[in-house]
Order: structure tokens, then C-alpha cells, then sequence
């Protein structure tokens, strides 16, 4: 049996990394935010998150499209800043993976540092640790389960997209053909010996990933969206 | 002697904590007073963990907030640290990273207070390698409070530590925590609701009832103050005097104690002559006559004068202050006995002393 074309796996390997890199930085301060406000807003906020969980992907695919044209604000800027597009580009798959996994890093770590609570905190402050260094000295150790489970499910759920990629990249070999692309396009054209490979590769990393995720939440419990 | 000053008020969920006072800390101050009235608040005010309370907090030279926001300090920069009733010792960490978490983020600031002499002074030592997990509650605590102590606060306030712990665990934390103003010169404020431990830790002492201060002073003063007692409870009234271990009397195995010109007797403790004690004795243990008693077991019979009759119109009881030589003592005794006796204020009585127990053991 002969490997497919194993380009399309390297690509998704490479934008899970980054979307699930960007992701920490961004999601952390929002689930940070929502354990601990008292704000009204809250609730906005987490519906907001979520709401990729609920919407067609196409739906989020074709506002993303809209939102990173070149005629739009952040689509020009790129254009002008760049000189290339944001939509059907590498890069434009990031960003659209960012809001497309975005509750599944943002949940796990909500509900890790609200496990956490206040208490540890001012234990903190009471031992002269600012707000800041509390966070990385006792709230994010605390929290670790929690962000190993965000971790690999952002990670896991990139690698799984379809319906957004599909929408916002298109199927451009080497710079937005991701492996579920590749495997459509292999049932497309009834090429199902590489399509079965693919598909297989991809339920076993799936399978592998969140029994990992359980085996942890059996040790510690961590709500999963 | 610092003085904490205080005027802040707060309220949620139908209770509300106001208070306008300066206190005077030295040693250990125990905030006192029934469950539910505010203590912790008050100590969570302090802290600057009570991010409504709005008001004026200032301690010696430090302002800590005025009434406008912006001069809120936050938690981190007051210096104060805090003992809390569930130890919060950090999971992430050993009892060793506990303690150094702490020196670390103090390690600058000119104190007497080291790594070394808080292990020894909590002995700790043999816990260093433990992970707060699997430790006992007496020993988080014991932990806890040398992590406070390595914060080298200049004020350290205690949460009822040792609310969770059985009565043999106490007995053995209490004298650590006696010693420690002395030993590290920090002042510390003590909330509890158990008498017996104001009475053997407090120098000075503030009473909070319903979210008001009933009253604040030296210890002494406070325990004979009526509003005070009312808050103890009358059963648990006591006063405390202070004396001096006169002799000793190895047959009978008694030891006699001078109290202000009047001699009493205890059963034999292990002091040297000359040493001064406080003992504690509860108004409920000591009856009056109007004669000298004879044929009587009772050892104490001390005469005096009445100096203050407290009838409790809802109840069977009285308490009566008298005064012996300068050191007042309280009785409890029925309404009725106050009646029949014709008891006034100045009348000479012997007050029967049942029993007397010691108090803090002031070291020779």
C-alpha cells in the first residue's frame, strides 16, 4: 500500500500548533476574566465563546470571509501590512481556527481557575505576592489539569475542522489544504485506499486524545464544554 | 502601642458591620465576640480583601484607604498577613516551598524573623519534606502561621486557626502562638468566639457583637466590664486577677498566692516563690456569706465589700462585683439570696471561692 500525499497532515499539525499557541495567550486572560467577574457582561461574554459550538460551521466560515476580506478593516490592514490576503491564506486559516476552537480553551481554563477560587489568592496577596505573580506562582500551577485539557482539545478540534477551512482557506495545496480537506477531496475523486489511510490516522489521534483528556478528568475534574 | 484606626462600614445579605474606633495594638488583641457578628469582616477589612468597604484605614503611619478609591492599598503592598481558619497552604507546593514562598517575597526587609528561628519556634522542622496534603489540621496550621510569620508582616491577623481542631490539638498550639509578638515583635489580632482562649492568649481585646463594637481595652479592664460579660454569657463570667506564688505548702501539696494584700489557695503548682500568675475565677464557683463560714471545706473564704449588684430581671440571677483588697472578683448568686441577704452596694462579705484556676502563666 502506497502512503497519500502526507502534506496536507504536516500543514494541520502546523496550524493546531499555532491556533493552540495564539489561543493560550488569548483565551487565559477571557477565562481569567469570566471566573472572577462579578460583571454583567459575563454572561454576553461566555455566549460569545460558545458560540461555535452551536453555529453551522459555514456560518461562522462565510463571516469570517466577510470579516477578512480585503475590503474589510482587518483584511486591508493585513493587505496593506503583508501585501497578501488574509482569506484563502495560511494565515487566514489561523484566525479563523482561533475563533472556531476558541471555547474549547476558553471553557476547561474557566472552569480550572474557578475550581482554583479567590482563596489561594489571598492567601497570596496576604504573602506579598501581587495579583500577577499570585497568577503564576499559585493560580496556574493550580490550575495545570485545566490547561493541559484546553490544550489538547483546542489542538485536537483544529485538527478536526472542516465546514470553516473549507469557507475561509478553500483547498490550496501546501498553504490551506488541511487533512480534512484532503480527505474530501480523496471520496471526491473515489480514491478511497488514501481516504481510508487519512481517516484512520485522524480517528486514532482523535481516540488517543481524549481518552487522555478523561484518564485526566477522572484524576482531576475539570468541566469540558 | 500602634494605633489601628478604623471607619468603614459595609453590609450584604441583610447584615451590616459598621465601625468608627482606634485601637491600640500590642501583643495579641483578641477580637471577640458571638458567631456571625462581623469578625472575620472586620479582620477581611483589615486585610483590604473586602473590595466594598468603603472608609478610612490607617495603621501607625501606613494608610491603608481613605474614602476615595484611589487610595486603596491593595491586599499585597499593606504588609499585613493573615492566618485563615482553613490554612490555604498552597497544593502546588511542600510545606518547605510553603514556608520559602513567603521569605522569598519578603527576603528584603529588615526583620528578626528567619527561615531558621520560625521552624524552631513552630517545630517544624520534621514537616518540611511533607506535602500540605498530608498533613493533619494542627500541623497546616502550625505551617500557616509560619508562612505568615515569614511574610514578615507588621501586622498579623488570625482567623479562628484553631476553630477546627479538637481540644488536645489546641492545648498544644496555644502556647506557640502566646509567644509570638514577643518573639518576632509583630502585633496580632485573634478572632475568636472561645473565651478560654481570649483569656489565656489576649492582652488586649475587642468585643463585636451584631456588626458594632461593644468595647475595646486592655484585657483586665475588659473581662470586668458588664457589656463585655453580657457576651461571654453569664455561666462562663469570670474574673481574672493577678497574683504572686507566695510559699508552698508540700504536706497538703497547696500552693499560696498573694492577691493584693489577700492570700489564696490552690492546689500545688510547680512555680517559683515570686512568680506572677493570673487565675481565673468564675462567678459561678464563688458564693457569699455574711459571716465568717465555720465547719466548711471551702480553703478560700475572702472578705471584702460589695461594689456592684447586676440583677438580671429575666433570670433567677445576680451578679455581684466584689471588691477584695483592690482586686474585684464576681459572684453568682440568685436574686432571691440578694433579697434575704439585704445585699446593697458597700455591705462586708466573705466570698466563698470554690475552685480557682490559672490563667497564663507569666514567666518568673
Amino acid at each position: 500500500m502506497n502512503l497519500p500525499d502526507l502534506g496536507p497532515l504536516w500543514l494541520t499539525l502546523k496550524l493546531a500548533t499555532m491556533t493552540t499557541i495564539i489561543l493560550l495567550m488569548i483565551g487565559t486572560p477571557i477565562a481569567w476574566w469570566l471566573a472572577h467577574t462579578k460583571s454583567r457582561a459575563k454572561v454576553v461574554v461566555e455566549a460569545l465563546t460558545a458560540l461555535p459550538l452551536v453555529l453551522p460551521p459555514t456560518v461562522l466560515g462565510f463571516y469570517l470571509l466577510v470579516f477578512l476580506s480585503p475590503n474589510s478593516l482587518l483584511g486591508s490592514f493585513w493587505v496593506s501590512v503583508t501585501g497578501s490576503t488574509l482569506a484563502f491564506s495560511f494565515a487566514g486559516l489561523v484566525v479563523a481556527s482561533i475563533f472556531y476552537s476558541m471555547p474549547f480553551m476558553v471553557q476547561p481554563l474557566q472552569s480550572a481557575f474557578e475550581a482554583v477560587g479567590k482563596k489561594p489568592l489571598e492567601a497570596a496577596a496576604s504573602l506579598r505576592a501581587s495579583p500577577l505573580d499570585a497568577f503564576f506562582s499559585v493560580a496556574s500551577p493550580m490550575a495545570f489539569r485545566g490547561y493541559l485539557t484546553a490544550i489538547v482539545l483546542s489542538f485536537a478540534h483544529t485538527i478536526g475542522e472542516f465546514g470553516v477551512v473549507l469557507m475561509v482557506g478553500g483547498n490550496i495545496s501546501g498553504k490551506t489544504k488541511v487533512i480534512s480537506i484532503a480527505i474530501y477531496e480523496q471520496v471526491e475523486t473515489i480514491n478511497y485506499a488514501d481516504a481510508h489511510v487519512l481517516s484512520a490516522i485522524l480517528l486514532a489521534f482523535s481516540f488517543v486524545v481524549l481518552l487522555f483528556v478523561f484518564v485526566m478528568n477522572r484524576r482531576f475534574p475539570v468541566g469540558v464544554g | 502601642m500602634i494605633p489601628l484606626q478604623i471607619e468603614t462600614q459595609i453590609s450584604f445579605g441583610g447584615f451590616d458591620l459598621s465601625v468608627d474606633e482606634t485601637f491600640s495594638l500590642a501583643g495579641i488583641t483578641a477580637l471577640f465576640g458571638p458567631s456571625g457578628g462581623g469578625k472575620s469582616t472586620l479582620l477581611r477589612i483589615i486585610a483590604g480583601f473586602e473590595n466594598a468597604a468603603r472608609g478610612r484605614i490607617s495603621f501607625g503611619e501606613n494608610n491603608w484607604q481613605n474614602q476615595d478609591q484611589a487610595s486603596f492599598v491593595a491586599p499585597y503592598r499593606r504588609g499585613v498577613g493573615y492566618v485563615f481558619q482553613d490554612a490555604r497552604l498552597f497544593s502546588n507546593l511542600s510545606v518547605r516551598g510553603n514556608l520559602e514562598y513567603a521569605d522569598k517575597r519578603s527576603g528584603k526587609l529588615s526583620s528578626s524573623i528567619t527561615l531558621d528561628n520560625v521552624v524552631a519556634a513552630l517545630d517544624l522542622s520534621s514537616l518540611l519534606q511533607r506535602q500540605p496534603g498530608s498533613l493533619s489540621g494542627g500541623e497546616m496550621q502550625r505551617v500557616a502561621i509560619g508562612r505568615a510569620l515569614l511574610a514578615r508582616p507588621q501586622l498579623l491577623l488570625m482567623d479562628e486557626p484553631l476553630a477546627a481542631l479538637d481540644f488536645k490539638r489546641k492545648a498544644k498550639i496555644l502556647p506557640l502562638i502566646e509567644k509570638l509578638p514577643t518573639m518576632f515583635d509583630t502585633p496580632v489580632i485573634y478572632v475568636t468566639h472561645a473565651i478560654e482562649e481570649v483569656m489565656h492568649l489576649a492582652d488586649g481585646m475587642i468585643a463585636l457583637a451584631d456588626g458594632r463594637i461593644i468595647a475595646h481595652g486592655p484585657i483586665d479592664d475588659m473581662l470586668a466590664r458588664n457589656e463585655v460579660q453580657s457576651i461571654i454569657g453569664r455561666f462562663e463570667a469570670a474574673a481574672l486577677v493577678n497574683a504572686t506564688i507566695s510559699s508552698h505548702d508540700k504536706v497538703f501539696r497547696l500552693t499560696e498566692l498573694d492577691c493584693a494584700g489577700t492570700r489564696i489557695k490552690m492546689p500545688f503548682a510547680n512555680l517559683k516563690i515570686g512568680s506572677k500568675v493570673r487565675v481565673r475565677i468564675r462567678a459561678r464557683d464563688v458564693a457569699l456569706a455574711l459571716k465568717r463560714p465555720e465547719g466548711t471545706s471551702i480553703q478560700n473564704i475572702l472578705p471584702g465589700n460589695i461594689a456592684e449588684i447586676i440583677e438580671e430581671k429575666d433570670t433567677a440571677f445576680a451578679e455581684i462585683i466584689v471588691d477584695i483588697g483592690g482586686a474585684r472578683i464576681r459572684a453568682r448568686i440568685t436574686r432571691k439570696s440578694v433579697a434575704e441577704m439585704k445585699l446593697a452596694v458597700g455591705t462586708a462579705v466573705f466570698a466563698l471561692v470554690k475552685s480557682i484556676s490559672f490563667d497564663r502563666r507569666a514567666l518568673a
